[in-house]
């Protein structure tokens, strides 16, 4: 098996930084750096009263030693809680945007610039702790919808922001999203009114680039009586020795025959072939399926980070609520992933399907971690949850921990479970038909994640599949 | 066309191959029959190129290349084909997918153009005749729910797709009835030119009913002991191979 232990990963291709001067806060974390952030923002004071409230219960917590990962722990007083790019005040348009940050986001394949219109989708460029920008403001106006950074919702639409901020996800619920709570920064805000079906994909794509920076972004989706919404978002970070944070929170809300499609590309920087570096990707993301035949689907392909610590998940409490989970996990070299969804059935003939495709490389350790939950008044709910694992190499591990609680004798349970070897056999077949080992592996490992990729959106499923193959790159020799 | 001289290969330090010699030109069909364990299996895939064999002593060469010396890909590139007993199956990737990916690198390092997916179907539409295939088994993943026939049959849809200089068969007719026999006779039949060659390993004499070779070798304990034409393998097929093993001893 010598061909397939040999890893050597190709370099992150996202792993420049931008040379570009920072408004840095101190480091550390204690209240008057909240109130800090909190005044940058101009913020209300019921904000801050909230941001205050997380941090003092966030002091009484203690961080989840749980998940089937291990790191070195993290001093949460050596780390920047704000980090804006300099610029005037104000901007009135594109144009004003600093050509460095404009270049940074043009060099990652991202278009703010409106003239171009690739593909038509309206992006919110976020670097580092502040929205760069947001493109078809005005186009998404006229259809009602609200798509903004989340800071300038809270000036724009206070109220709105107010009655569904910490809905989902309350400010107590789990260590991470505590913090977040206390100190987030940024992240993207959007409103899709009654009857409304967005008329574009509307994307985020958030860049950590300053030095010993927390990346902790807040995005908060709402969709009321019928309206539709698929959101996509994508991130990078420059490639350090040293590990970065980045504790995101994400509640969806969506109401009577709402539905919301959340997908993901994770791609921050994965740390080096030794392990060494690469961000700790702590994140905490909830739909609330609040209304009669609402959906809520979450698709994710997650192959960045040195630790990923996520679990997406559906609150189904109205009834007929729908909710899914589509992810593909790819760990190489030194990368952990304890990754899953959690399905909370409360309402009447609620659905839930769950795929989860996870795939070990190099020395990578990937763990499905799911919850299925069917309360007392959940009758006939339903869920089928899938788990595949896929090993490349003998240095790598799947692990899977699927956690089922039926309170209701009404409800059907479908369970399946895969685990498969990348064997030498399977390659030297497709490289006896004229295949690259590389593209051997590569086409095993789609072939394996075609379920999840066809759930994205079109240019996001090329995406996905190009970076799968880039960072599987090296992984036979 | 394939130049084989006393070959040696080992696998996990055991010697399987003991010095084999077979020269097989264009136009030829050559049947490598043996007892169990003997060596056939190892033969063809170290023709291709598995990486679990090691080439201890002897030379493998094609059309005068050295193919020792290259990649499983490159020699699939070159021509050579080879048949699979336990075809792999992969998820996800349907049949034409995989077909067309590999006959579009093939004809790329033969700098021809390659496919585009109307073309391709056109290609595969004349090439299903020839297995007696309906459309229904392009969409289907690679060999995944196939019955073994059906995995036999698909390597010979691929071999027919691909079109190689040389196709070694690796027990090809094992588990099939005897219609599915005829019909992997008639495959590599249909394929047979002046150009091409076919090597054919067999336990059973019976697909040489349908497909007469121009050589029978036996391989017996990693060597070619006899080599004759097809009445060979009707001998083979009346006295099995003890009485070759007396031969080995006394010889």
């Amino acid at each position: 098996m010598t061909s397939i232990e040999t890893h050597v990963r190709k370099p992150y291709e996202y792993g420049w930084s931008t040379d570009i001067e920072s408004d840095l806060a101190p480091v550390g974390l204690n209240e008057d750096i909240i109130r800090l952030i909190s005044a940058k923002k101009s913020e209300p004071e019921w904000l801050l009263e909230w941001r205050l409230k997380a941090y003092r219960h966030w002091l009484t917590m203690t961080e989840p030693r749980w998940p089937n990962v291990k790191y070195d722990p993290v001093d949460y007083q050596a780390i920047h809680y704000y980090a804006a790019p300099k610029q005037e005040k104000q901007l009135d348009s594109l144009d004003e945007v600093d050509p460095k940050l404009l270049a940074t986001f043009a060099k990652l394949g991202i278009p703010i610039s409106e003239q171009k219109r690739l593909s038509g989708v309206a992006v919110d460029a976020i670097f580092d702790s502040v929205s760069v920008a947001t493109t078809f403001k005005a186009t998404l106006k006229e259809a009602g919808v609200i798509f903004l950074p989340f800071s300038e919702a809270v000036q724009e639409h206070p109220d709105l922001v107010r009655k569904w901020l910490g809905s989902v996800v309350p400010y107590t619920d789990n260590f991470f999203a505590t913090l977040n709570s206390a100190v987030f920064t940024d992240g993207s805000f959007v409103f899709v009114p009654k009857g409304v079906r967005c008329p574009m994909e509307l994307s985020t794509y958030f860049r950590i680039n300053a030095m010993s920076t927390g990346q902790f972004e807040r995005t908060l989706i709402i969709a009321e009586e019928g309206a539709y919404v698929s959101y996509l978002e994508g991130c990078s970070a420059p490639a350090r020795d040293e590990n970065q944070l980045h504790a995101a929170v994400v509640e969806l809300i969506a109401l009577d025959d709402a539905q919301i499609k959340y997908s993901t590309v994770q791609n921050w920087y994965p740390g080096d072939e030794d392990g060494k570096g690469g961000i700790y990707n702590f994140v905490t993301k909830r739909g609330l399926c609040r209304g009669r035949n609402s959906k809520i689907s979450w698709t994710q392909v997650e192959t960045g980070s040195a630790i990923t610590w996520k679990y997406p998940g559906c609150i189904l409490q109205g009834d007929n609520a729908v909710g899914e989970f589509y992810s593909v996990a790819l760990t190489n070299n030194y990368q952990q992933a304890d990754t899953g969804t959690k399905m909370i059935h409360i309402g009447k003939n609620t659905r839930s399907t769950i795929v989860s495709k996870g795939i070990s490389a190099g020395h990578g350790q990937n763990t499905y971690r799911g919850l299925v939950k069917i309360m007392k008044g959940a009758e006939n709910a339903r869920n089928y949850s899938q788990c595949d694992s896929m090993l490349i190499g003998d240095q790598c591990g799947a692990h899977t921990f699927p956690y089922i609680d039926v309170r209701n004798s009404t409800a059907t349970m479908e369970h399946e479970a895969s685990t498969t070897k990348v064997g030498e056999d399977q390659i030297f077949y497709c490289q006896q038909r004229g295949l690259s080992a590389e593209d051997a592996v590569s086409m095993i490992v789609n072939g394996f994640c075609r379920e999840v990729f066809k759930e994205l959106p079109m240019e996001f499923a090329v995406e996905a599949q190009n970076l799968l193959g880039i960072s599987l790159e090296g992984s036979v020799g | 066309m394939l130049q084989i001289t006393n070959l040696h290969a080992s696998v996990e330090g055991t010697e399987i191959l003991r010095g084999v010699d077979l020269s097989v030109n264009a136009g030829e069909v050559h049947a490598i029959m043996g007892p169990n364990g003997s060596g056939k299996s190892t033969l063809a895939l170290v023709i291709a190129g598995h990486p679990s064999f090691t080439v201890t002593q002897g030379s493998v060469t094609f059309e005068g290349v050295d193919l020792l010396e290259l990649l499983p890909e490159e020699r699939a590139r070159m021509g050579v084909f080879m048949a699979f007993q336990y075809p792999v199956e992969i998820r996800g990737i349907t049949n034409a997918y995989f077909l067309r990916a590999a006959v579009n690198t093939l004809r790329k390092a033969r700098g021809l153009e390659e496919y585009d997916t109307i073309d391709f179907l056109d290609v595969l539409e004349e090439k299903l005749k020839v297995i007696g295939w309906s459309e229904s088994f392009l969409s289907r993943p690679v060999n995944e729910g196939f019955s073994g026939g059906e995995k036999k049959r698909n390597e010979i849809l691929q071999m027919a797709v691909l079109e190689p200089k040389l196709a070694v068969l690796d027990e090809t007719d094992s588990g099939l009835d005897i219609d599915a026999v005829r019909l992997v006779a008639e495959a590599v039949n249909s394929l047979r030119s002046p150009e091409r060659a076919t090597v054919i390993v067999t336990h059973y004499q019976r697909i040489l009913n349908y497909l007469t070779p121009d050589y029978v070798h036996v391989l017996y304990d990693g060597r070619i002991v006899k080599s004759g034409g097809k009445e060979l393998a009707l001998e083979l097929e009346e006295k099995g191979y003890d009485w070759l093993r007396e031969e080995v001893v006394a010889g």
